[in-house]
């Protein structure tokens, strides 16, 4: 204990930055926050072992992998899976429904979050406001397997509730999940459905945080709630909305993959199929599992996605809305 | 926005008017989905079948929730995600807050380096397919180990964890601390842990979350049956539709009522999986809430 003592004990006021080169106290600084570092050692081991040995191992895009060679020993092949896939009749069309996907994904579920927080901040803290948080919020903890087993049951074609009410009205019931047109719409409807209280507790944070005074200068100068909704709370949460819709956009392909997994279905699929699932389908599930290919279509995908992250972040920089790092 | 409505201006009356059918409406669209699966749960399969399940069960009874008990799967299931998920949060929360505390001290020198190699990780990973050949060469495919290593951390939490930690404990503190000869691993475990509370039971819950709502993992890294989580049982059951409706009754005769009893057996599962986390939930809502909000700051 007590040469542990010694290390921690900070010094005296006047010393406490020693007027030492760098060098000299980098290394005491080393030594005197030794315990960190082994507090650090086994996170910094994960990342090592679970994040940073895949990215290495994810070489095998440029070669021709062969299990019983393993990494090391199968052939360099250069670029080939990627012209492979670039040139692929597939290439267009995942690419595209990924993209699709994405954006209009990114587009109609941004506005109602804000719309939802904006309408609550203007309610009375009753129990019907606290109802209508509780109940909002719930749906983001069901799980995506949960999730997708009730869109299918309340859209099947036959006992689904969406269908007895068009047939109510006289219509011959819709096998939506089946339709490739509709893919993109029930993904993104059922995405508002379960996410939008959760990301609107955000908003409601930001809006909690406008200078009160703001409000009541508005009011003398007149203004109706909904003139203070567009002028004072709407600039007001404008800055985090800008970031967030940025932190999305870097992920833009990035689309819930688990998701879209669940929702396809053979009819579906020509809309359907995106990068990510298709990775999984030539890489994993498939009878002659492709490692090298898939492992090239997905790095294909990380790489854009970081140019995306980064050229994002340069512009955010610019627009002086702060950087995300 | 505390006046009382009889008091406002006639466009604010509106505006209040408007606001409060808007919102309901929003309540009812994104309730509704929630009660017709419990209704439906707790209705005749007959009456499911046919679709004559509107608001509230009709004709109740628990068939469903019978057909639910009489399915192994679910029983193992339901018992491998609890162990899963005690044991993954247990040990996302131990990686988490060791990874979070030294990179909330001013003074850990290379600290950016870390930042940096953690924050990276967000951005590019390796993939699917390396990760996948990862696990399986270290030995842990079809092991509970494949359920729990792999996503030890969350690069997210452990910012979430660090700015908290940041914020509630003052430089000041550490420093009397050490002037009494603490060292950081008793600082860590005498002062840090015992005030964070809120940050622990936040990640916990996210992770919990998260752990038990996973199928992915256990899609491609486990092979026998009755390691699966609850999650991989339902994909099975509510998405490939793949029930072995044997199980009901042995009679032939009753393929009908077999029939009836797998659509029945759906939202009855939907409710039950779905009911340990919607417990659960009011009484940490105030710490989601809070989470969002920590995690929500810059630092």
């Amino acid at each position: 204990m007590g040469m542990l003592q010694e290390q921690v004990t900070p010094l005296p006021a006047g010393e406490r930055e020693p007027a030492v080169a760098g060098k000299k106290r980098a290394l005491f600084r080393l030594r005197r926050s030794w315990q960190l570092y082994v507090l650090m050692a086994l996170p910094f081991l994960y990342l090592i072992i679970f994040k940073y040995i895949p990215m290495y191992g994810a070489q095998i895009a440029f070669r021709d992998y062969i299990v019983t060679k393993g990494i090391w020993g199968s052939n360099w092949v250069g670029l080939k899976h990627f012209e492979r896939f670039v040139h692929s009749y597939d290439f267009w069309r995942i690419t595209k429904n990924t993209l699709l996907l994405s954006l209009y994904n990114l587009v109609a579920s941004f506005p109602f979050p804000i719309l939802l927080a904006l309408g609550l901040n203007y309610m009375r803290n009753g129990i019907f406001k606290k109802s209508v948080q509780m109940v909002t919020y719930a749906p983001h903890f069901i799980s995506v397997v949960v999730m997708i087993g009730i869109v299918k049951e309340l859209l099947d074609p036959r006992s689904g509730i969406v269908n007895q009410v068009i047939s109510w009205f006289g219509f011959a019931p819709i096998d939506f999940l089946s339709k490739p047109g509709l893919f993109k719409t029930i993904y993104v409807t059922t995405d508002i459905w379960q996410h939008i209280g959760f990301n609107c507790i955000i908003f409601i944070a930001a809006l909690s945080s406008i200078d009160p005074a703001q409000h009541e200068a508005a009011v003398m100068d007149g203004a109706s709630k909904l003139q203070r909704m567009f002028h004072v709370d709407l600039p007001g949460i404008m800055p985090i909305a800008v970031i967030l819709l940025i932190l999305n956009t870097g992920h833009v392909l990035d689309v819930g993959f688990e998701k879209v997994l669940l929702l396809q279905n053979p009819l579906n699929l020509k809309t359907g199929e995106i990068i990510d699932t298709y990775v999984y389908k030539v890489g994993l599930a498939s009878q002659v599992a492709n490692y090298s290919y898939s492992t090239a279509i997905n790095l294909f995908k990380s790489v854009i996605n970081l140019i995306l992250l980064i050229s994002v972040n340069k512009i955010a920089q610019r627009t002086q809305h702060g950087s995300l790092w | 926005m505390e006046t009382a409505f009889k008091n406002e201006s006639l466009p604010d009356r509106i505006f209040t008017v408007v606001n409060y059918v808007l919102i309901t409406i929003l309540f009812l669209l994104i309730l509704y989905p929630l009660i017709y699966v419990v209704s439906s749960s707790f209705s005749s399969s007959q009456a499911v079948v046919s679709g004559e399940v509107l608001l509230w069960p009709v004709n109740p009874t628990l068939e469903g929730y019978r057909a639910v008990f009489q399915y192994k799967l679910v029983w193992s299931g339901f018992v491998n995600s609890v162990i899963y998920t005690a044991l993954g949060t247990l040990v996302n929360v131990f990686m988490t807050v060791l990874a979070a505390y030294p990179l909330s001290r001013k003074d850990f020198f290379g600290k950016n380096v870390f930042m940096v190699l953690f924050m990276f990780t967000t951005m590019f990973t390796g993939g699917l397919i390396p990760t996948y050949l990862l696990v399986k060469d270290l030995g842990m495919l079809n092991s509970i180990w494949a359920m729990i290593l792999p996503g030890a951390l969350t690069v997210w939490n452990v910012i979430i964890t660090r700015t908290y930690f940041q914020m509630t404990i003052p430089d000041e503190l550490l420093e009397a601390a050490q002037l009494d000869g603490c060292d950081d691993f008793r600082f860590v475990w005498k002062m840090v842990l015992p005030v964070s509370g809120p940050i622990i039971a936040v990640i916990a819950l996210y992770y919990g979350a998260a752990n038990w709502n996973s199928y992915f993992n256990a899609l491609i890294y486990l092979k026998d049956q009755d390691m699966y989580p609850l999650q991989l049982v339902l994909k099975d059951i509510l998405i490939s539709n793949d029930v072995d409706t044997t199980v009901f009754s042995g009679d032939p005769a009753d393929a009908a009522r077999r029939e009836a009893l797998r659509v029945l057996l759906k939202y009855s599962l939907i409710v039950v999986t779905t009911v340990p986390l919607l417990i659960v939930y009011p009484f940490v809502q105030k710490y989601f809430v809070k989470g969002v909000m920590i995690g929500s700051l810059k630092g």
